[in-house]
């Protein structure tokens, strides 16, 4: 989601991981994936980077979950002259949260996703055209599954964390739920266990302005080209429509008044001009949030993905959250945010319940911060804090562990 | 001006956890209120074999407790236990806190829901010298570990060991066992408890 501020707090220093480069795997290919709604998919090709060096035990992995627009490019640079890092880099490198000195980090891009990972801008085999809408409907499950599967290709059985925020967190939960014995800890950031009816009602709108676009053809809009850059064809306003509304979301009241409040965007008179669309800054900044958004992203994506997080319920699919996560031994770390209205505090502390009802070992606090749901991207110093004891103590835990 | 006056003696905390430690069954679940770094829930981890939770208000103490392994929550005892589910313990502890929270019958209430059993630890402030010193010199009662005036303790709330027994009967609860500490010494049984302890550790379950 968006990282613009990432800036605004803790410049990230040049003594990160440095340089990196996204790199690419095909999963799946012998056997295919085995989807929750029954289909069979594969293969699968996974975009994927990694930083830090694996043990010899193979024990000290973590693995990040982006959220709803992440990608795999989670820390460093892609080149000398990039003049962005990776979205979480202020919490992963030498000396970081997720120290690379000590632990192996892997972050994918997820399935169904237009970072490099398969999704519906892809090319079908059977058809030699793009998926577009003939890409078979996916789950929070089926991501987890195809991370699981990329960890594995690695030798790795039991990661020592699984860290994520928003749909990211729910992707750490349904891990926690369907792979229970392949994690030591939990790391699940303003993220809850199923989405509100808020959450799927911004989702639909978002969704609706893409399929009420002209250019949205019924996700048949990718033209006859080879190679495609995104944002040159398709639903371009209907995507960026729903990238502003979602953005709104992702912020707080408190948040946009401080950092727009009523400012113009030209001069200090009101224009009296109707169609003027830029007249106040934060209708500047949403038009510019859409605007790059359209250049990253695939609209077929935007919709399979929220469509995913739109369906993730875990006490429904398990019968109860306590029975959900309550057959991992794994640590959890929760955090929700005191001005996060997309997921409130109260989605996090629904989990909570149900891990002290099935007598998990659960850490959990309410931050406080002014982003709204941004805040686990931005706020690095304070979840540093928590984060690196708890994966050290998880650690020392599980070392423990093995050798009695 | 503190320096003049009689505090009452709080006892030290490696006694009141071993008192503590002593009442709670091995491989029990447990929730300390107000478990502080969580060095009592660590001891109970690893000397009794419990499963262990704290819940902490302090920022920084949580993370000291997050050093320490232990799992915890970090919430206001006044906003009430609503995370916690039903029976889902069988120890609740609250030591040295009851006196400093804004609805103390409540917070018992509440223990009583979520834990078969309650251990509670009180100051006593009818301690012949704070008698004394009210009628004597005129003035408030303060504690050692919180020798803070009357205008910014956290101590909200004055109790002597009778006055906490009249709490437990209007609460419909049952005292177990009340070991009073006298000068730092775990005394069941003493005579003149509510005369002589500086605090008193109450195990109670439902009545």
């Amino acid at each position: 989601m968006a990282s613009e501020f990432q800036s605004a707090n803790g410049q990230p220093s040049d003594e990160g991981v440095g340089q990196v480069r996204t790199q690419f795997v095909d999963l799946f290919v012998s056997e295919p994936l085995v989807l929750e709604s029954g289909e069979k998919f594969g293969p699968i090709t996974v975009a994927y980077e990694t930083y830090g060096e694996l043990t010899p035990a193979n024990d000290n992995a973590i693995f990040v979950c982006h959220a709803l627009t992440g990608d795999a490019h989670v820390a460093g640079k892609h080149s000398a002259d990039d003049k962005k890092f990776g979205w979480w880099d202020g919490l992963i490198g030498p000396g970081r949260a997720l120290d690379t000195r000590k632990y192996f980090v892997i972050c994918a891009n997820v399935l169904g996703g237009c970072q490099g990972t398969t999704g519906p801008s892809d090319v079908n085999p059977a058809t030699g055209r793009p998926y577009g809408m003939l890409f078979p409907f996916i789950t929070v499950g089926d991501m987890v599954a195809v991370h699981l599967e990329l960890a594995r290709s690695f030798g790795i059985e039991t990661l020592l964390a699984v860290i994520g925020g928003s749909l990211g967190g729910m992707q750490v939960l349904k891990w926690a739920a369907r792979y229970p014995e392949t994690l030591r800890s939990a790391i699940c950031l303003a993220a809850a266990a199923n989405l509100s009816a808020q959450g799927i009602a911004f989702n639909a709108v978002g969704r609706r302005a893409i399929y009420a676009d002209p250019q949205f053809h019924n996700g048949d809009y990718y033209g006859t080209g080879g190679a495609r850059k995104h944002g040159e064809e398709g639903p371009r306003y209907g995507l960026a429509l729903a990238r502003m509304l979602a953005h709104i979301t992702y912020l707080s009241e408190l948040s946009i008044e401080r950092k727009f409040g009523r400012r113009l965007q030209h001069g200090d008179h009101l224009a009296y001009e109707l169609q003027r669309e830029t007249e106040f800054q934060i209708e500047s900044y949403l038009h510019y949030q859409g605007k790059r958004f359209i250049e990253r992203f695939d609209a077929n994506s935007y919709l399979y993905l929220t469509r995913a997080m739109d369906y993730f319920d875990l006490a429904v699919h398990y019968g109860s959250l306590e029975a959900a996560l309550g057959k991992t031994e794994a640590r959890f770390l929760i955090t929700s945010y005191n001005t996060d209205w997309l997921f409130p505090s109260t989605q996090s502390q629904e989990i909570v319940t149900s891990l002290l009802r099935a007598r998990r070992h659960v850490t959990y606090l309410e931050l406080e911060s002014v982003f709204g749901h941004d805040s686990f991207l931005i706020e690095i110093e304070q979840l540093e804090q928590l984060v690196v004891p708890f994966l050290a103590e998880t650690y020392r835990h599980a070392l423990r562990t093995a050798a009695s | 001006m503190a320096a003049k006056r009689y505090c009452v003696a709080d006892p030290e905390a490696a006694l009141i956890d071993r008192l503590i430690l002593e009442q709670v069954t091995q491989n029990s679940r447990v929730l300390d209120l107000g478990c502080g770094d969580g060095r009592l829930l660590c001891r109970l981890r690893d000397e009794r074999n419990c499963s262990i939770q704290g819940i902490e208000l302090d920022h920084s103490r949580v993370v000291e407790a997050i050093h320490k392994g232990v799992p915890v929550l970090q919430a206001d005892l006044d906003e009430g236990l609503g995370e916690v589910p039903d029976a889902s313990f069988d120890f609740a502890v609250l030591s040295q806190t009851l006196q400093q929270v804004l609805k103390p019958q409540d917070l018992l209430l509440q223990m009583l829901r979520v834990a078969r059993k309650i251990l509670v630890v009180v100051p006593n402030f009818g301690h012949w010298r704070v008698r004394l010193q009210i009628l004597l010199q005129g003035r408030a009662p303060m504690t050692t570990a919180l020798p803070y005036d009357w205008y910014n303790t956290p101590n909200l709330h004055f109790l002597s060991m009778l006055d906490f027994r009249d709490l437990v009967e209007e609460t419909k609860l049952r005292i177990v066992r009340e070991i009073p500490v006298i000068r730092g010494n775990p005394s069941p049984n003493a005579w003149a408890a509510n005369l002589r302890a500086d605090s008193a550790l109450f195990v109670l379950e439902q009545a």
